[in-house]
């Protein structure tokens, strides 16, 4: 008897092992599979043109001594600061302005219900469905009919609208998953409905809004067509179409500086969202699971 | 409506104080705090939704910006342009293929993700980077590892010997089909792992706990408990993964403009360079709209397949 459950305990030892190599040979390979080419652009970066334009030259090492002549040039003659502040603050904006309405939005989709609270928070969900490719050709023209066109601001008035539905729906999980009681309670103390909602539920959905700022943040930065649209004087760019613009010229990509761009805005964004992926995450079971 | 609707005022208890205004009318609240929102986007996505179904049906072009009624003749133009049916077919052959894989690998990474090992803070800041980064920027660091000449995947296929020159990625449509593939299904693998691994941390534990003291492996508590019970949760990241391949033409813009001749065309993209690069709007307009019928389709099968699921 002692010999069978020792061999079953070895058994069990074994799979376990098993287990821990797959898991750290998987983690591994899907961070190489990941991060690979910011790995490699970041070396990129550093390296002089004629060790980079050289196919036989091995392009994961340093063939010739690293220059950071290609980094100066990215902040000394382009507009790469200019375009990063760009980013910043359209973001920050965008994401105010999505917390101001989206919030009580999907407070009022959640909680307060009402017979077109069902159909409403759908038709919300599929706004997101309409893709920017296919507003961006007719939208140019309403920023042109509110005079901010080639302006920085045509992208804070024209992001909410990607960014609102998305947070709704999930802040409508985070609010959904506030127990009704506590409101209730807030209101046999005196509160009223709206001094409830602001007193004792907004500290609780603190998690989720976190988590719609870190998203609308990351979906602003990222938007390319309507900042390829709107906007062509190079000074009002942001990140992702002002690189390019000034990095590319006709058939000549100044590719150190490019992929020195890629790594320095890659990096920070991806360590922050990683800092709330947590939230972030719990945003979505609420917001999928129930909605 | 408004004062019927108090509610709540009902089955509170007496020893509530009585009140009244603004602040506590649930119907008015309920419209207030929705209406700024539902104004913004009636603005901003449902007029130019209008405008842009006008603009199919017109001759707006930039050099001519008036408005005539062109009836269906941007839609005839369209259709008999083979140029529109290969980017119609590529859209979908790249959704449905990005989809799957999106699907596939994001199960296995939140599956690595939900795992305990070391390092695992510096392995999620590292998957994370496709995501995270924006798309032209991390689009033009594939480029240059596609390059015709200096691509580093090229010098590797050279040094083990798979190749002799170069393998011309984005020269030859079907490599370009699959290269821009590989770089959608890349970019948007996190963010499918994110949300299913959500599923994953909401399934409480000790279904799991039942089922490996009652003897389940791993791959039987997988398929038998795991999978079924984050369906819906899968459809969403399916869903996402879907929804952002589709709608998306930064991909195709930078990585080959629709090339080698148009084989990599998607609808964004020809909407894009017939609309603005070559200037004619109505056009534009008119293969535009046709992404907005299919995304809708995809949209409510796959959130039909979550409430189907839902209720079993």
């Amino acid at each position: 008897v002692n010999g069978a459950v020792d061999e079953q305990r070895r058994e069990a030892r074994r799979r376990r092992i098993a287990g821990r190599v797959a898991v750290y040979a998987l983690a591994l390979l899907a961070a190489v599979a990941a991060a690979g080419p910011f790995v490699w652009a970041a070396i990129t970066a550093f390296k002089e043109n004629r060790d980079l334009y050289r196919r036989d030259n091995n392009p994961f090492l340093f063939n010739l001594n690293p220059t950071q002549e290609h980094v100066s040039y990215l902040f000394d003659s382009t507009e790469f600061p200019t375009f990063v502040w760009n980013t910043l603050w359209v973001g920050l904006l965008v994401v105010a302005i999505t917390l101001g309405l989206g919030l009580p939005a999907a407070y009022s989709l959640a909680r307060l219900d009402r017979p077109w609270s069902g159909p409403m928070a759908i038709a919300i969900f599929f706004v997101y469905l309409v893709p920017p490719t296919l507003l961006f050709l007719s939208l140019s023209r309403v920023v042109a009919a509110t005079g901010l066109q080639d302006s920085t601001w045509s992208l804070v008035l024209v992001y909410p609208t990607i960014t609102i539905p998305v947070s709704v729906w999930l802040l409508m999980g985070f609010l959904r998953a506030v127990p009704k009681d506590i409101e209730e309670q807030a209101m046999v103390d005196g509160y009223s409905r709206l001094g409830a909602f602001v007193r004792t539920v907004l500290p609780l959905v603190f998690p989720g809004i976190v988590a719609v700022v870190v998203f609308a943040f990351t979906l602003t930065a990222s938007e390319f067509i309507y900042a390829l649209a709107f906007i062509s004087p190079t000074p009002e760019k942001p990140i992702s179409t002002g690189v390019p613009t000034a990095l590319v010229r006709g058939d000549v990509f100044f590719w150190q500086s490019l992929q020195a761009a890629t790594v320095l805005v890659a990096v920070p964004v991806a360590l922050v969202f990683n800092l709330f992926l947590e939230r972030f995450i719990a945003g979505f079971t609420m917001g999928a699971v129930k909605g | 409506m408004t004062v019927r609707d108090r509610s709540y005022e009902v089955v509170a208890p007496p020893a509530r104080p009585p009140r009244s205004g603004w602040t506590d009318r649930e119907g008015f609240l309920a419209w207030a705090f929705l209406l700024p929102s539902v104004v913004y986007i009636l603005a901003l996505v449902g007029v130019p939704f209008f405008l842009a179904i006008a603009f199919s049906f017109s001759d707006v072009t930039t050099g001519d910006p008036s408005f005539d009624w062109a009836g269906v003749r941007n839609f005839a133009r369209a259709f008999d342009d083979p140029v529109f049916w290969q980017s119609l077919r590529n859209t979908i052959v790249f959704t449905v293929v990005s989809m799957v894989l999106i699907v596939l690998f994001g199960k296995i990474l939140a599956n690595i993700l939900l795992a305990d090992f070391r390092g695992k803070w510096l392995v999620r800041f590292l998957v994370l980077l496709p995501w995270t980064t924006p798309v032209a920027l991390s689009t033009i660091a594939w480029l240059w590892l596609l390059d015709s000449v200096f691509s580093p995947i090229d010098w590797v296929l050279r040094n083990v010997g798979v190749i002799d020159g170069n393998v011309y990625w984005l020269g030859r449509p079907n490599l370009a089909i699959a290269s821009i593939i590989a770089v959608h299904v890349w970019r948007l693998v996190p963010l499918a792992a994110v949300i299913m691994l959500a599923g994953l941390i909401a399934i409480p534990k000790d279904v799991e706990e039942a089922a490996a003291v009652d003897g389940a492996g791993f791959w039987r508590r997988m398929f038998e408990i795991t999978i079924p019970l984050t369906l819906p949760i899968i459809a969403v990241a399916a869903l996402f993964g879907a929804i952002l391949t589709f709608t998306d033409m930064a991909v195709v813009y930078v990585l080959t403009r629709g090339g080698p001749t148009n084989s990599t065309q998607v609808l964004a993209s020809w909407a894009f360079f017939r609309g603005i690069e070559g200037g004619d709007i109505g056009q534009g307009a008119a293969i535009a709209l046709f992404l907005f019928p299919l995304l809708l389709a995809a949209a409510i099968a796959i959130l039909q397949a979550v409430r189907r699921l839902e209720v079993t």
